[in-house]
């Protein structure tokens, strides 16, 4: 019997198998082919499924308008369920099975922590539209990303406590099941700790908690003059909510995991002269932004894009450059053609890719005014 | 001292919540001996209910008003009794001979069918929403302690229900029936108890609980997403175990006092990040040393 | 018979070692996916001799497999880097060790104390032990809390999965066979006839626990050595339930149909990757339907099904 399941193993790998892949030469002439990895289901996926539409409608756009080196582009989706083990299964088959030239993905940076090896390893470029943990693009030279980091946002964020804030106290509340929410705390407390400011109260939620009155009361008690919290829309509209309700009428501010038309709708008057800071601003918006906003409303029923789904759109858009500079789909060109970007004009914001394969690029402050995000000010690198 | 009793109205709050969902789950248990794994999205999807159904009943009466509001409610509460029954019918009735693993096999699988086909973008969709003001909101403020007009509604609406409940387990036929079987249902049987009515029973009361805990709910924390029923249902159960399974003032109980000691846990830094562990070490240690729950019974295994 | 099996177990390690070799004539994907089935069939195995066997209803098995897994990996880390590579398979060997060791300890703290409660308390208490390993591995640094511990080295290849797999179905299988193994049979069919007739159901029920866990903890270490990463959403409810199912579904206590379940439940979802937006729903619809329509699973045959 274990004769035959063993003999039966053997012939799945035969079968499905021979035949080493392909690395990223892509199909013959047809198409090229691009993979993308997201959370289209699981915990996580109203910010895979932003990411994705975003990332859809660029590839559309790219191939209206005649593709790369003249042929179309052609996406691969995966969903990964938000669940860890599964970016690795998915990134292997879409590299080994699918033979894709270059690999999108992912929001959430422990998963793309995950996944970012095996594109290494297979010297397949891969860029992270929004993962911000300094250690995706170190895990090697093919991994790029097109959004800041932690350490600069927090940073960002610091000096908009002390100076514009003029905050001397600020309370931390971190969501403790995101590493971009912990990330960004932590930069942001050292960074605020160096200018001479305060941290009273550091408390902790877990992303999906609805409830956080708890750690509310605790943070009112001691008597902050602003709150920090580096998390994601959807529990900072109900921070906001519940931080009113209990009479906690401090501003609170965080990161651009709070950009979504989302925090609006549902955190309404209480959310409202809160602060973030975010890629790019559609007041000041370029003409480039704007119609990025009315195509994507376009095609995705009226539905209003946020910060994942315009750098899921930037990811696509920055990785057709780099092929058409490349002239060619072949990994280590693409990487190299990837690694020159400079002052591409994405719909996020001008992007220039450094040394560290990260993107330097500005970062705005927007203020909630009369329901709509209201720009502040610009922060350069 | 005042952060002290805001505390305690926040968990009071969170735990009559918890309360109403633990209800379910021990009446379930108390008359068919299974854990129904799929009542936490019952609670949820009383709350999408309440999304749906706000803007319709809006229609015939103002928007924002008790009554309409009340009616939403009850609205919902319908329509999940029907659902429940509906599932009890179709997914565990077939399966009542069947060891009760099975059946827990079973509710695990309907759990997770109602999580994912409600993400579907066909259906709810993955992205959270807001949920609609019911009713008029107030805040009151006395002195540092800040109560809000939901929050008191959801302690009276609690307390309401809870009596209705025991008005129907303790005066009513169909109450004793469900009394009788969860005692012996063998005997209940032999003494000309309609198992299936009762137990269509049980499942549609205590799904009515869970759908009017999920409108409350939504009403307090405005978001509503197709996998909130997930965290909610878990902890409700785990309530219902502490006070004793089975045990209908005990899941009341049960749900209050973690209410309240999760709302402490979470309001104390250092502890906040472990809050979910908070509840399920409560449950190991009870679980230790009484079994039964803090109401509970021991019960004698008959040899 | 005994000998039989050691010979097939014994083939099928050679046969998975020599694919080991040749590994780089096949596909990465579908080597990748061969690895998770042997990982599956270790953690299906090991959690029947638990719930099948001697009929205990754990829903925690994620949990030991957490703690294998993380041990084997943060010890591998610390190793590594003043490691000549000649030694790797030992250091491997010895750190999948210390994982399962760590992880029956882990069974055996659960285990005494709970295992004198009814079958539903003892599947909330494992639930509960093991969302708390995952509340406490989410925020203990570390372990690389939420971030989840990266660059573990990547070793685990067909081979050590394989004849891990195969190493882990042969004791087992004889454990049960066995004169002792009987007891877990007794216990698991009547526990207080069991303790009638001298056979302790409690040592019983703790020695299945710690066995289990043990094998839990070796696949733990594999899937760390196979990712390369490890994250502690991965080891939640939800993964415990997936291991459930497939003994479920291959028949409690049917050793043979459990593997083939293991096999099946894990190439459905590779299968089902084309439906992607319906593949959860086509999954859970599945599970109703084969508890309504074949609960005694899909491979029991005779004395099971005969029950």
């Amino acid at each position: 019997m274990f004769l035959g399941l063993t003999a039966g193993a053997l012939l799945v790998l035969a079968s499905g198998g021979c035949g080493k892949s392909e690395g990223g030469a892509g199909a013959a002439a047809d198409t090229v082919k691009v993979g993308e990895f997201a959370s289209l289901t699981g915990k996580e996926a109203t910010f895979g499924i932003s990411s994705h539409e975003g990332t859809l409608l660029a590839i559309e756009e790219l191939n209206a308008g005649g593709g790369v080196l003249g042929r179309k582009l052609e996406l691969l989706t995966e969903d990964d369920q938000s669940k860890a083990g599964e970016p690795a299964t998915v990134v292997n088959k879409l590299i080994a099975r699918d033979n894709v030239v270059a690999i999108l993905g992912e929001v959430a940076s422990s998963r793309s922590l995950e996944a970012a090896p095996i594109c290494q390893q297979n010297k397949i470029p891969m860029i992270s539209p929004s993962s911000t943990n300094p250690k995706v693009t170190e895990t090697g030279d093919y991994i790029f990303r097109v959004c800041f980091v932690d350490p600069f946002q927090g940073t960002v964020m610091a000096n908009f406590a002390t100076k514009t804030l003029h905050a001397k106290k600020v309370s931390v509340f971190t969501d403790v099941k995101s590493d971009y929410s912990k990330g960004l705390a932590k930069y942001f407390k050292e960074g605020f700790l160096a200018s001479g400011g305060q941290i009273v109260a550091e408390l902790d939620f877990n992303g999906g908690d609805k409830d956080f009155k708890a750690q509310l009361t605790a943070i009112k008690a001691a008597g902050p003059d602003a709150v920090f919290v580096p998390g994601y829309y959807t529990d900072a509209a109900l921070i906001c909510i519940q931080a009113k309700q209990l009479g906690l009428n401090v501003p609170f501010f965080g990161g651009d995991g709070w950009e979504s038309d989302q925090l609006v709708k549902i955190g309404q008057d209480s959310v409202e002269g809160n602060y973030f800071s975010t890629h790019y601003a559609s007041d000041v918006a370029t003409d480039r932004s704007k119609n990025f906003v009315v195509s994507y409303q376009k095609r995705f029923n009226g539905k209003v894009p946020d910060a994942m789904a315009a750098l899921g759109y930037d990811s696509a858009l920055v990785l057709a450059d780099a092929i058409r500079r490349a002239g060619s789909t072949d990994g280590p060109k693409v990487r190299d053609a990837l690694a020159a970007t400079k002052d591409f004009d994405g719909v996020t914001g001008e992007t220039t890719i450094n040394e560290k394969r990260d993107a330097t690029k500005s970062a705005v402050i927007l203020q909630v005014k009369d329901g709509k995000f209201k720009y502040l000010e610009t922060v350069a690198p | 001292m005042n952060e002290f009793l805001q505390q305690l109205v926040n968990g009071l709050a969170l735990g009559a919540i918890y309360a109403l969902i633990a209800l379910g789950y021990t009446m379930v248990y108390g008359v068919l001996r299974f854990i129904n794994f799929a009542h936490g999205d019952v609670f949820m999807l009383g709350a999408f209910a309440g999304y749906f159904l706000s803007p319709v009943v809006n229609r015939f009466l103002p928007a924002q008003s008790y009554l309409g509001g009340t009616l939403v409610l009850l609205l919902a509460m319908l329509l999940c009794a029907g659902l429940g029954m509906l599932i009890e019918f179709l997914a565990y009735r077939p399966l009542r001979q069947r060891p009760k693993l099975t059946v827990l096999i079973t509710a695990i699988g309907v759990s997770l069918f109602i999580e994912y086909t409600c993400q579907h973008k066909y259906v709810f969709g993955a992205a959270p929403k807001k949920f609609p003001d019911l009713i008029p909101t107030e805040t009151w403020r006395f002195g540092g302690l800040v109560l809000s007009s939901n929050q008191l509604l959801v302690f009276v609406t609690s307390l309401l229900l809870l009596g209705a409940l025991r008005f129907v387990v303790q005066k009513t036929r169909m109450g004793m029936a469900m009394r009788a079987v969860s005692f012996n249902e063998q005997a209940a049987a032999l003494m000309g108890v309609n198992i299936n009515s009762v137990i269509s029973f049980t499942f549609g009361l205590g799904s009515a609980l869970a759908a009017a805990g999920g409108i409350l709910f939504a009403m307090n924390y405005a978001s509503i997403e197709p996998l909130m029923g997930v965290q909610m249902g878990l902890k409700a159960f785990i309530a219902a175990v502490f006070g004793g399974i089975g045990n209908i003032p005990g899941a009341a109980l049960g749900g209050i006092i973690l209410g309240i000691i999760e709302t402490f846990a979470g309001g104390i830094p250092g502890l906040s990040n472990y809050r979910d562990g908070i509840a399920f070490a409560i449950l190991i240690l009870m679980l230790l040393f009484k079994p039964a729950g803090l109401l509970g019974k021991a019960q004698v295994e008959k040899v | 018979m005994q000998s039989r099996t050691k010979r097939t177990c014994l083939f099928a390690i050679v046969l998975a070692v020599g694919v080991s070799l040749c590994s780089h004539w096949f596909n990465r994907y579908y080597l990748g996916v061969a690895i998770d089935i042997a990982i599956n069939i270790i953690l299906a195995v090991s959690l029947n001799l638990i719930n099948g066997h001697t009929g205990q209803f754990s829903l925690g098995h994620a949990g030991f497999m957490a703690v294998g897994g993380y041990t084997a990996a943060k010890f591998s880390l610390l190793v590594q880097p003043h490691l000549p590579p000649w030694l790797q398979p030992v250091v491997f060997i010895l750190g999948l060790a210390l994982g399962g060791a760590l992880a029956a300890l882990a069974g055996l703290a659960v285990g005494v104390p709970t295992l004198r409660l009814r079958g539903d308390y003892l599947a909330i208490v494992t639930l509960g032990f093991g969302e708390i390993i995952r509340v406490i591995l989410q925020n203990t640094d570390f372990f690389g809390a939420a971030t989840g511990l990266t660059g573990i080295p990547n070793w685990t290849s067909f081979g050590w999965a394989w004849s891990l797999a195969a190493v882990t179905v042969f004791v087992i299988a004889s454990l049960v066979n066995s004169t002792y193994g009987r007891g877990f049979i007794a216990v698991h069919d009547d526990e207080v006839a069991a303790g009638a007739s001298g056979i302790n159901p409690v040592r019983y029920k703790v020695t299945a626990f710690c066995i289990g866990s043990f094998f839990a903890g070796i696949a733990g270490g594999l899937y760390a050595h196979h990712k390369s990463f490890l994250s502690p959403t991965g080891f939640d409810f939800m993964k415990s339930i997936d291991i459930v199912v497939m003994v479920i579904l291959g028949g409690m206590g049917r050793t043979a149909g459990v593997i083939v379940a293991a096999i099946l439940l894990t190439i459905l979802p590779e299968l089902l990757r084309g439906f992607a937006d319906y593949r959860m729903i086509i999954y859970s619809l599945l599970i109703i339907g084969l508890m309504l329509a074949r609960p005694q699973g899909l491979f029991a045959f005779g004395k099971a099904a005969a029950k």
